[in-house]
Order: C-alpha cells, then sequence, then structure tokens
C-alpha cells in the first residue's frame, strides 16, 4: 500500500520538473514558500532545488517546532530541571540553546532530565515513580499537540505536570505573507498538520492575499507535484487552495483531535524564537486544567529570554530570508555538534538539514 | 518533530494498536485520536496514530499523475 518507490519514481519526477520547467514565466521570480521541516528535508535530500528553473525558489518558513521555541520557555524547562523535577521532552528539544544553557546542558550538571518518544512515556515514568515529581515539556504543531491533550484530559498522574510550548502554524504563514520584503507567490502547507487541522484554515490565503495553497505530502514526487500545481494556478491566473497528499489529508481535518486540542487548551498569543509575538499562535492549558500547570504548580519564574546569540542567523534563516550558507557561523562557529542558533539544532531546523548535506 | 510514519495495524486493544512499521519493526501505539481496524495504514507521529491513511486515494493520486503528466503508458508498472 505505501508504495514509496513509485511516489520516488525518477522517470515521474523528470517529467514534473519539464512540466513546471514549461510553466514557469520566463521573466521575474516565483518564490514558494513551505512551512515544515520534513518538506525542507525532501527538498534538500533530494535535490529538488536543482530540478527547477533558476526562477522558481523554495524557500524554508518556521517549520521547526523545536527551532522557535524563545529561550524563556527553555529558561523555564531548565529550571524546573533544576528544583530536583524530572523533566521529560522530546529528544531534539535537548540541546537547544536556552538564554544560558540547554536542558542538555543541565543535565550535564545532574538534573534528570529524560528523553521520551511519546507523552504516553512521561505518564508511564510518573505511575511508576510517584516519589518524583515529573514534567512533561510539550513541544510541537497542531501535528503533536493532540497527543498531549488526549492525556491531559485523561486525568494523568498528579505528579506530573505540563510545561507547553505548542504552537499553531497558520497564524506564522500570515505573518509570512504580510512580510513585504519576502515577496511570497505560493504555499506548500505542511502535509501532517494538515491531517490534523484540515484545509480550512488555509482559506484565507488564497481569497485574501491571492497565494496559491497547496497541501503536499513528503515524498519528492508529493512536493514536486505541488510545486507543478502552484506554477500552474500562476500560469493560469487560478488561484486556489489545492490538495495534493489526498491519500492522509481529508477537507476537516480529524475532528476528533480538532475537539480535544479545544477542551485543553485556550488559544493565545505566543512568542517565536526571532520572529517575536504572533497573535493568536500558542496553547495554554485551559483554566479547568491549571492543576497540570507546571510553571505556577513549581513556582517558575523567568526573565525575558536572549532568543538569538551573537552573530546567529537563526531570525532570518526561520523566515527563508537567507540560506543556512549565508550565515557567517554556518558550518564555522556553528554545527550540528556545537550548534549556536537553535535552527542548527534539531533534525528539522533548515541550518541542521543542509548541514547534513550541502554543508558536507 | 512533525514527522508522521506509515505503519499498519496488527492488533488492537481498547486505546492502544500494535503497529508494524514494515522490516520487522512492531510498536505500541495509542490509537485514541482516529478510527482504526486491524489492516489499516494509519500515520504514527510521537506514539500515535493521527490518521487512516486511505489506500483508493494513494493509488489514484499516483494515476492521476501519470495521466495528468500524459506519460501513463511509459510508467505505469
Amino acid at each position: 500500500m505505501v508504495e514509496k518507490l513509485r511516489f520516488r519514481d525518477p522517470h515521474l519526477a523528470r517529467h514534473v520538473a519539464q512540466k513546471i520547467h514549461d510553466l514557469a514565466p520566463k521573466e521575474g521570480t516565483v518564490k514558494i514558500c513551505h512551512v515544515c521541516g520534513t518538506h525542507e528535508w525532501t527538498v534538500t535530500h533530494f535535490g529538488i532545488r536543482s530540478l527547477l528553473p533558476s526562477n522558481v525558489e523554495v524557500i524554508a518558513g518556521p517549520g521547526c517546532p523545536v527551532c522557535i521555541v524563545p529561550a524563556s520557555e527553555i529558561d523555564e524547562a531548565v529550571q524546573l530541571a533544576q528544583k530536583d523535577v524530572v523533566v521529560t521532552c522530546f529528544g531534539d528539544v535537548l540541546r537547544v540553546p536556552g538564554s544560558k544553557m540547554s536542558l542538555l546542558d543541565a543535565r550535564a550538571d545532574g538534573a534528570d532530565v529524560r528523553v521520551v518518544y511519546s507523552v504516553g512515556d512521561a505518564v508511564k515514568m510518573a505511575e511508576n515513580e510517584t516519589s518524583k515529581e515529573f514534567v512533561f515539556f510539550a513541544v510541537g504543531f497542531e501535528t503533536t499537540s493532540p497527543s498531549t491533550a488526549v492525556e491531559i484530559v485523561s486525568k494523568p498522574p498528579e505528579n506530573l505536570s505540563f510545561l507547553i510550548s505548542h504552537r499553531l502554524i497558520p497564524p506564522a504563514m500570515k505573518l509570512l505573507v504580510e512580510m513585504k520584503d519576502l515577496n511570497l507567490n505560493g504555499f506548500i502547507a505542511p502535509g501532517h498538520v494538515s491531517t490534523i487541522i484540515g484545509l480550512k484554515p488555509y482559506e484565507i490565503f488564497p481569497k485574501t492575499y491571492y497565494m496559491p495553497t497547496v497541501v503536499a505530502g513528503f515524498e519528492p514526487l508529493d512536493i514536486l507535484f505541488g510545486i507543478y500545481m502552484i506554477v500552474k494556478q500562476l500560469k493560469e491566473g487560478k488561484i486556489r487552495l489545492e490538495n495534493e497528499y489526498v491519500r492522509a489529508v481529508h477537507w476537516e481535518g480529524n475532528v476528533k483531535a480538532q475537539e480535544l486540542i479545544q477542551t485543553a487548551f485556550d488559544v493565545v498569543d505566543g512568542s517565536w524564537r526571532g520572529l517575536g509575538t504572533i497573535l493568536s499562535s500558542k496553547l495554554m492549558l485551559k483554566s479547568k486544567y491549571a492543576a497540570y500547570d507546571a510553571i505556577s504548580k513549581h513556582h517558575v519564574k523567568v526573565q525575558n529570554g536572549v532568543d538569538i546569540q551573537h552573530g546567529c542567523r537563526c531570525h532570518l534563516v526561520v523566515v527563508g530570508k537567507i540560506r543556512p550558507t549565508e550565515c557567517p557561523l554556518f558550518m564555522k562557529a556553528c554545527t550540528p555538534q556545537k550548534p549556536v542558533g537553535a535552527c542548527m539544532v534539531s533534525s528539522e531546523g533548515t541550518c541542521r538539514i543542509w548541514a547534513r548535506t550541502v554543508g558536507k | 518533530m512533525c514527522l508522521a510514519i506509515p505503519a499498519k495495524v496488527v492488533s488492537l486493544k481498547e486505546d492502544r494498536a500494535r503497529v508494524d512499521f514494515g522490516e520487522g519493526v512492531l510498536r505500541e501505539v495509542n490509537v485514541t485520536l482516529v478510527s482504526v481496524k486491524i489492516g489499516d495504514y494509519v500515520l504514527v507521529h510521537a506514539g500515535f496514530a493521527i490518521q487512516v491513511l486511505d489506500e483508493k486515494e494513494a493509488s489514484e493520486t499516483l494515476q492521476l499523475w501519470n495521466e495528468l503528466l500524459e506519460v501513463g503508458a511509459e510508467t505505469k508498472q
């Protein structure tokens, strides 16, 4: 069923690329933005940019949920870890720099910081070690927040609380489209976020901003076909919302997941690393679940965080204003082994992805 | 982080399913977010099945690509 090889058929890929060349304008630039780290991995790993006309550009937006966690929220997690609370988190959160240290640094200093595969693992740990206090550091976009919501509404153990860092993708796309100096011509919308939220939240982009928007999957042909659909819309002047990833994304999305998100969380304004505050872009626990809020439970207090270290260009990379190779620190002071900026930490960070291929 | 991997449901018990990621990799995942039966393919993210994959749509996508690009006869196998 999952015919991976057929979704990577090089013969078909060459034909799609040729169609993109045929449809692309002869003058001017077409700038297409995706907002998903996994899309960037596919684009870079399979050399998709090299198949496109020179005036069709694919840029990576803020699609790595780990990269955009502000330093202040890493600082909160570090402070919790230093209070003899067991902090559980996904593996790629571990090395994200806070203002002064990462969770990995805190662990090196003796704090109990544990990597989990799922929020369910954190629940099990808390159930098995009742004498300890646990916190789950909940990072991720709409793909991940339903799983946190499942555990919150299922009455997790009393010795487990949550540091909620979940963010929403459509408000960040709105920020990008309103950045006049970015001059976008189309969006490839994130496939897995869309399995949850469906297509409706993207309607605003073609309707209000006249921006071709295509939800795409993660195989090389998915992305090439998404680019083809955008270039075709531009050529024909028929701007609309389309779904290329029909095998996983339905118009209504995952309604059960959406209901769980609404049950557990309120939507508030949120700070994104390097981007500042984005309106209605962050989830926070509803008041009925306040007992599970790690910040108030453990009296955490942090000052304003330092998001961008000296010389780091993550704030420009994360919105596609520069390529990682245009940052003076890339693969010099900032490497996957010793990252300076958050974009070099997670396997979905643009700099980290480029380091594995372009930077070799 | 938003990576989701397709897997086949091989057994079910309440909100838990054992899924096969292929090549012998089996794992228990939470299926609270989806309605599944044994034999379905699901997308798994961070220990949770987040969506059921549509086999019919998958094959139709491939067919559509071939037709739209008018290269059907050469690439269909």
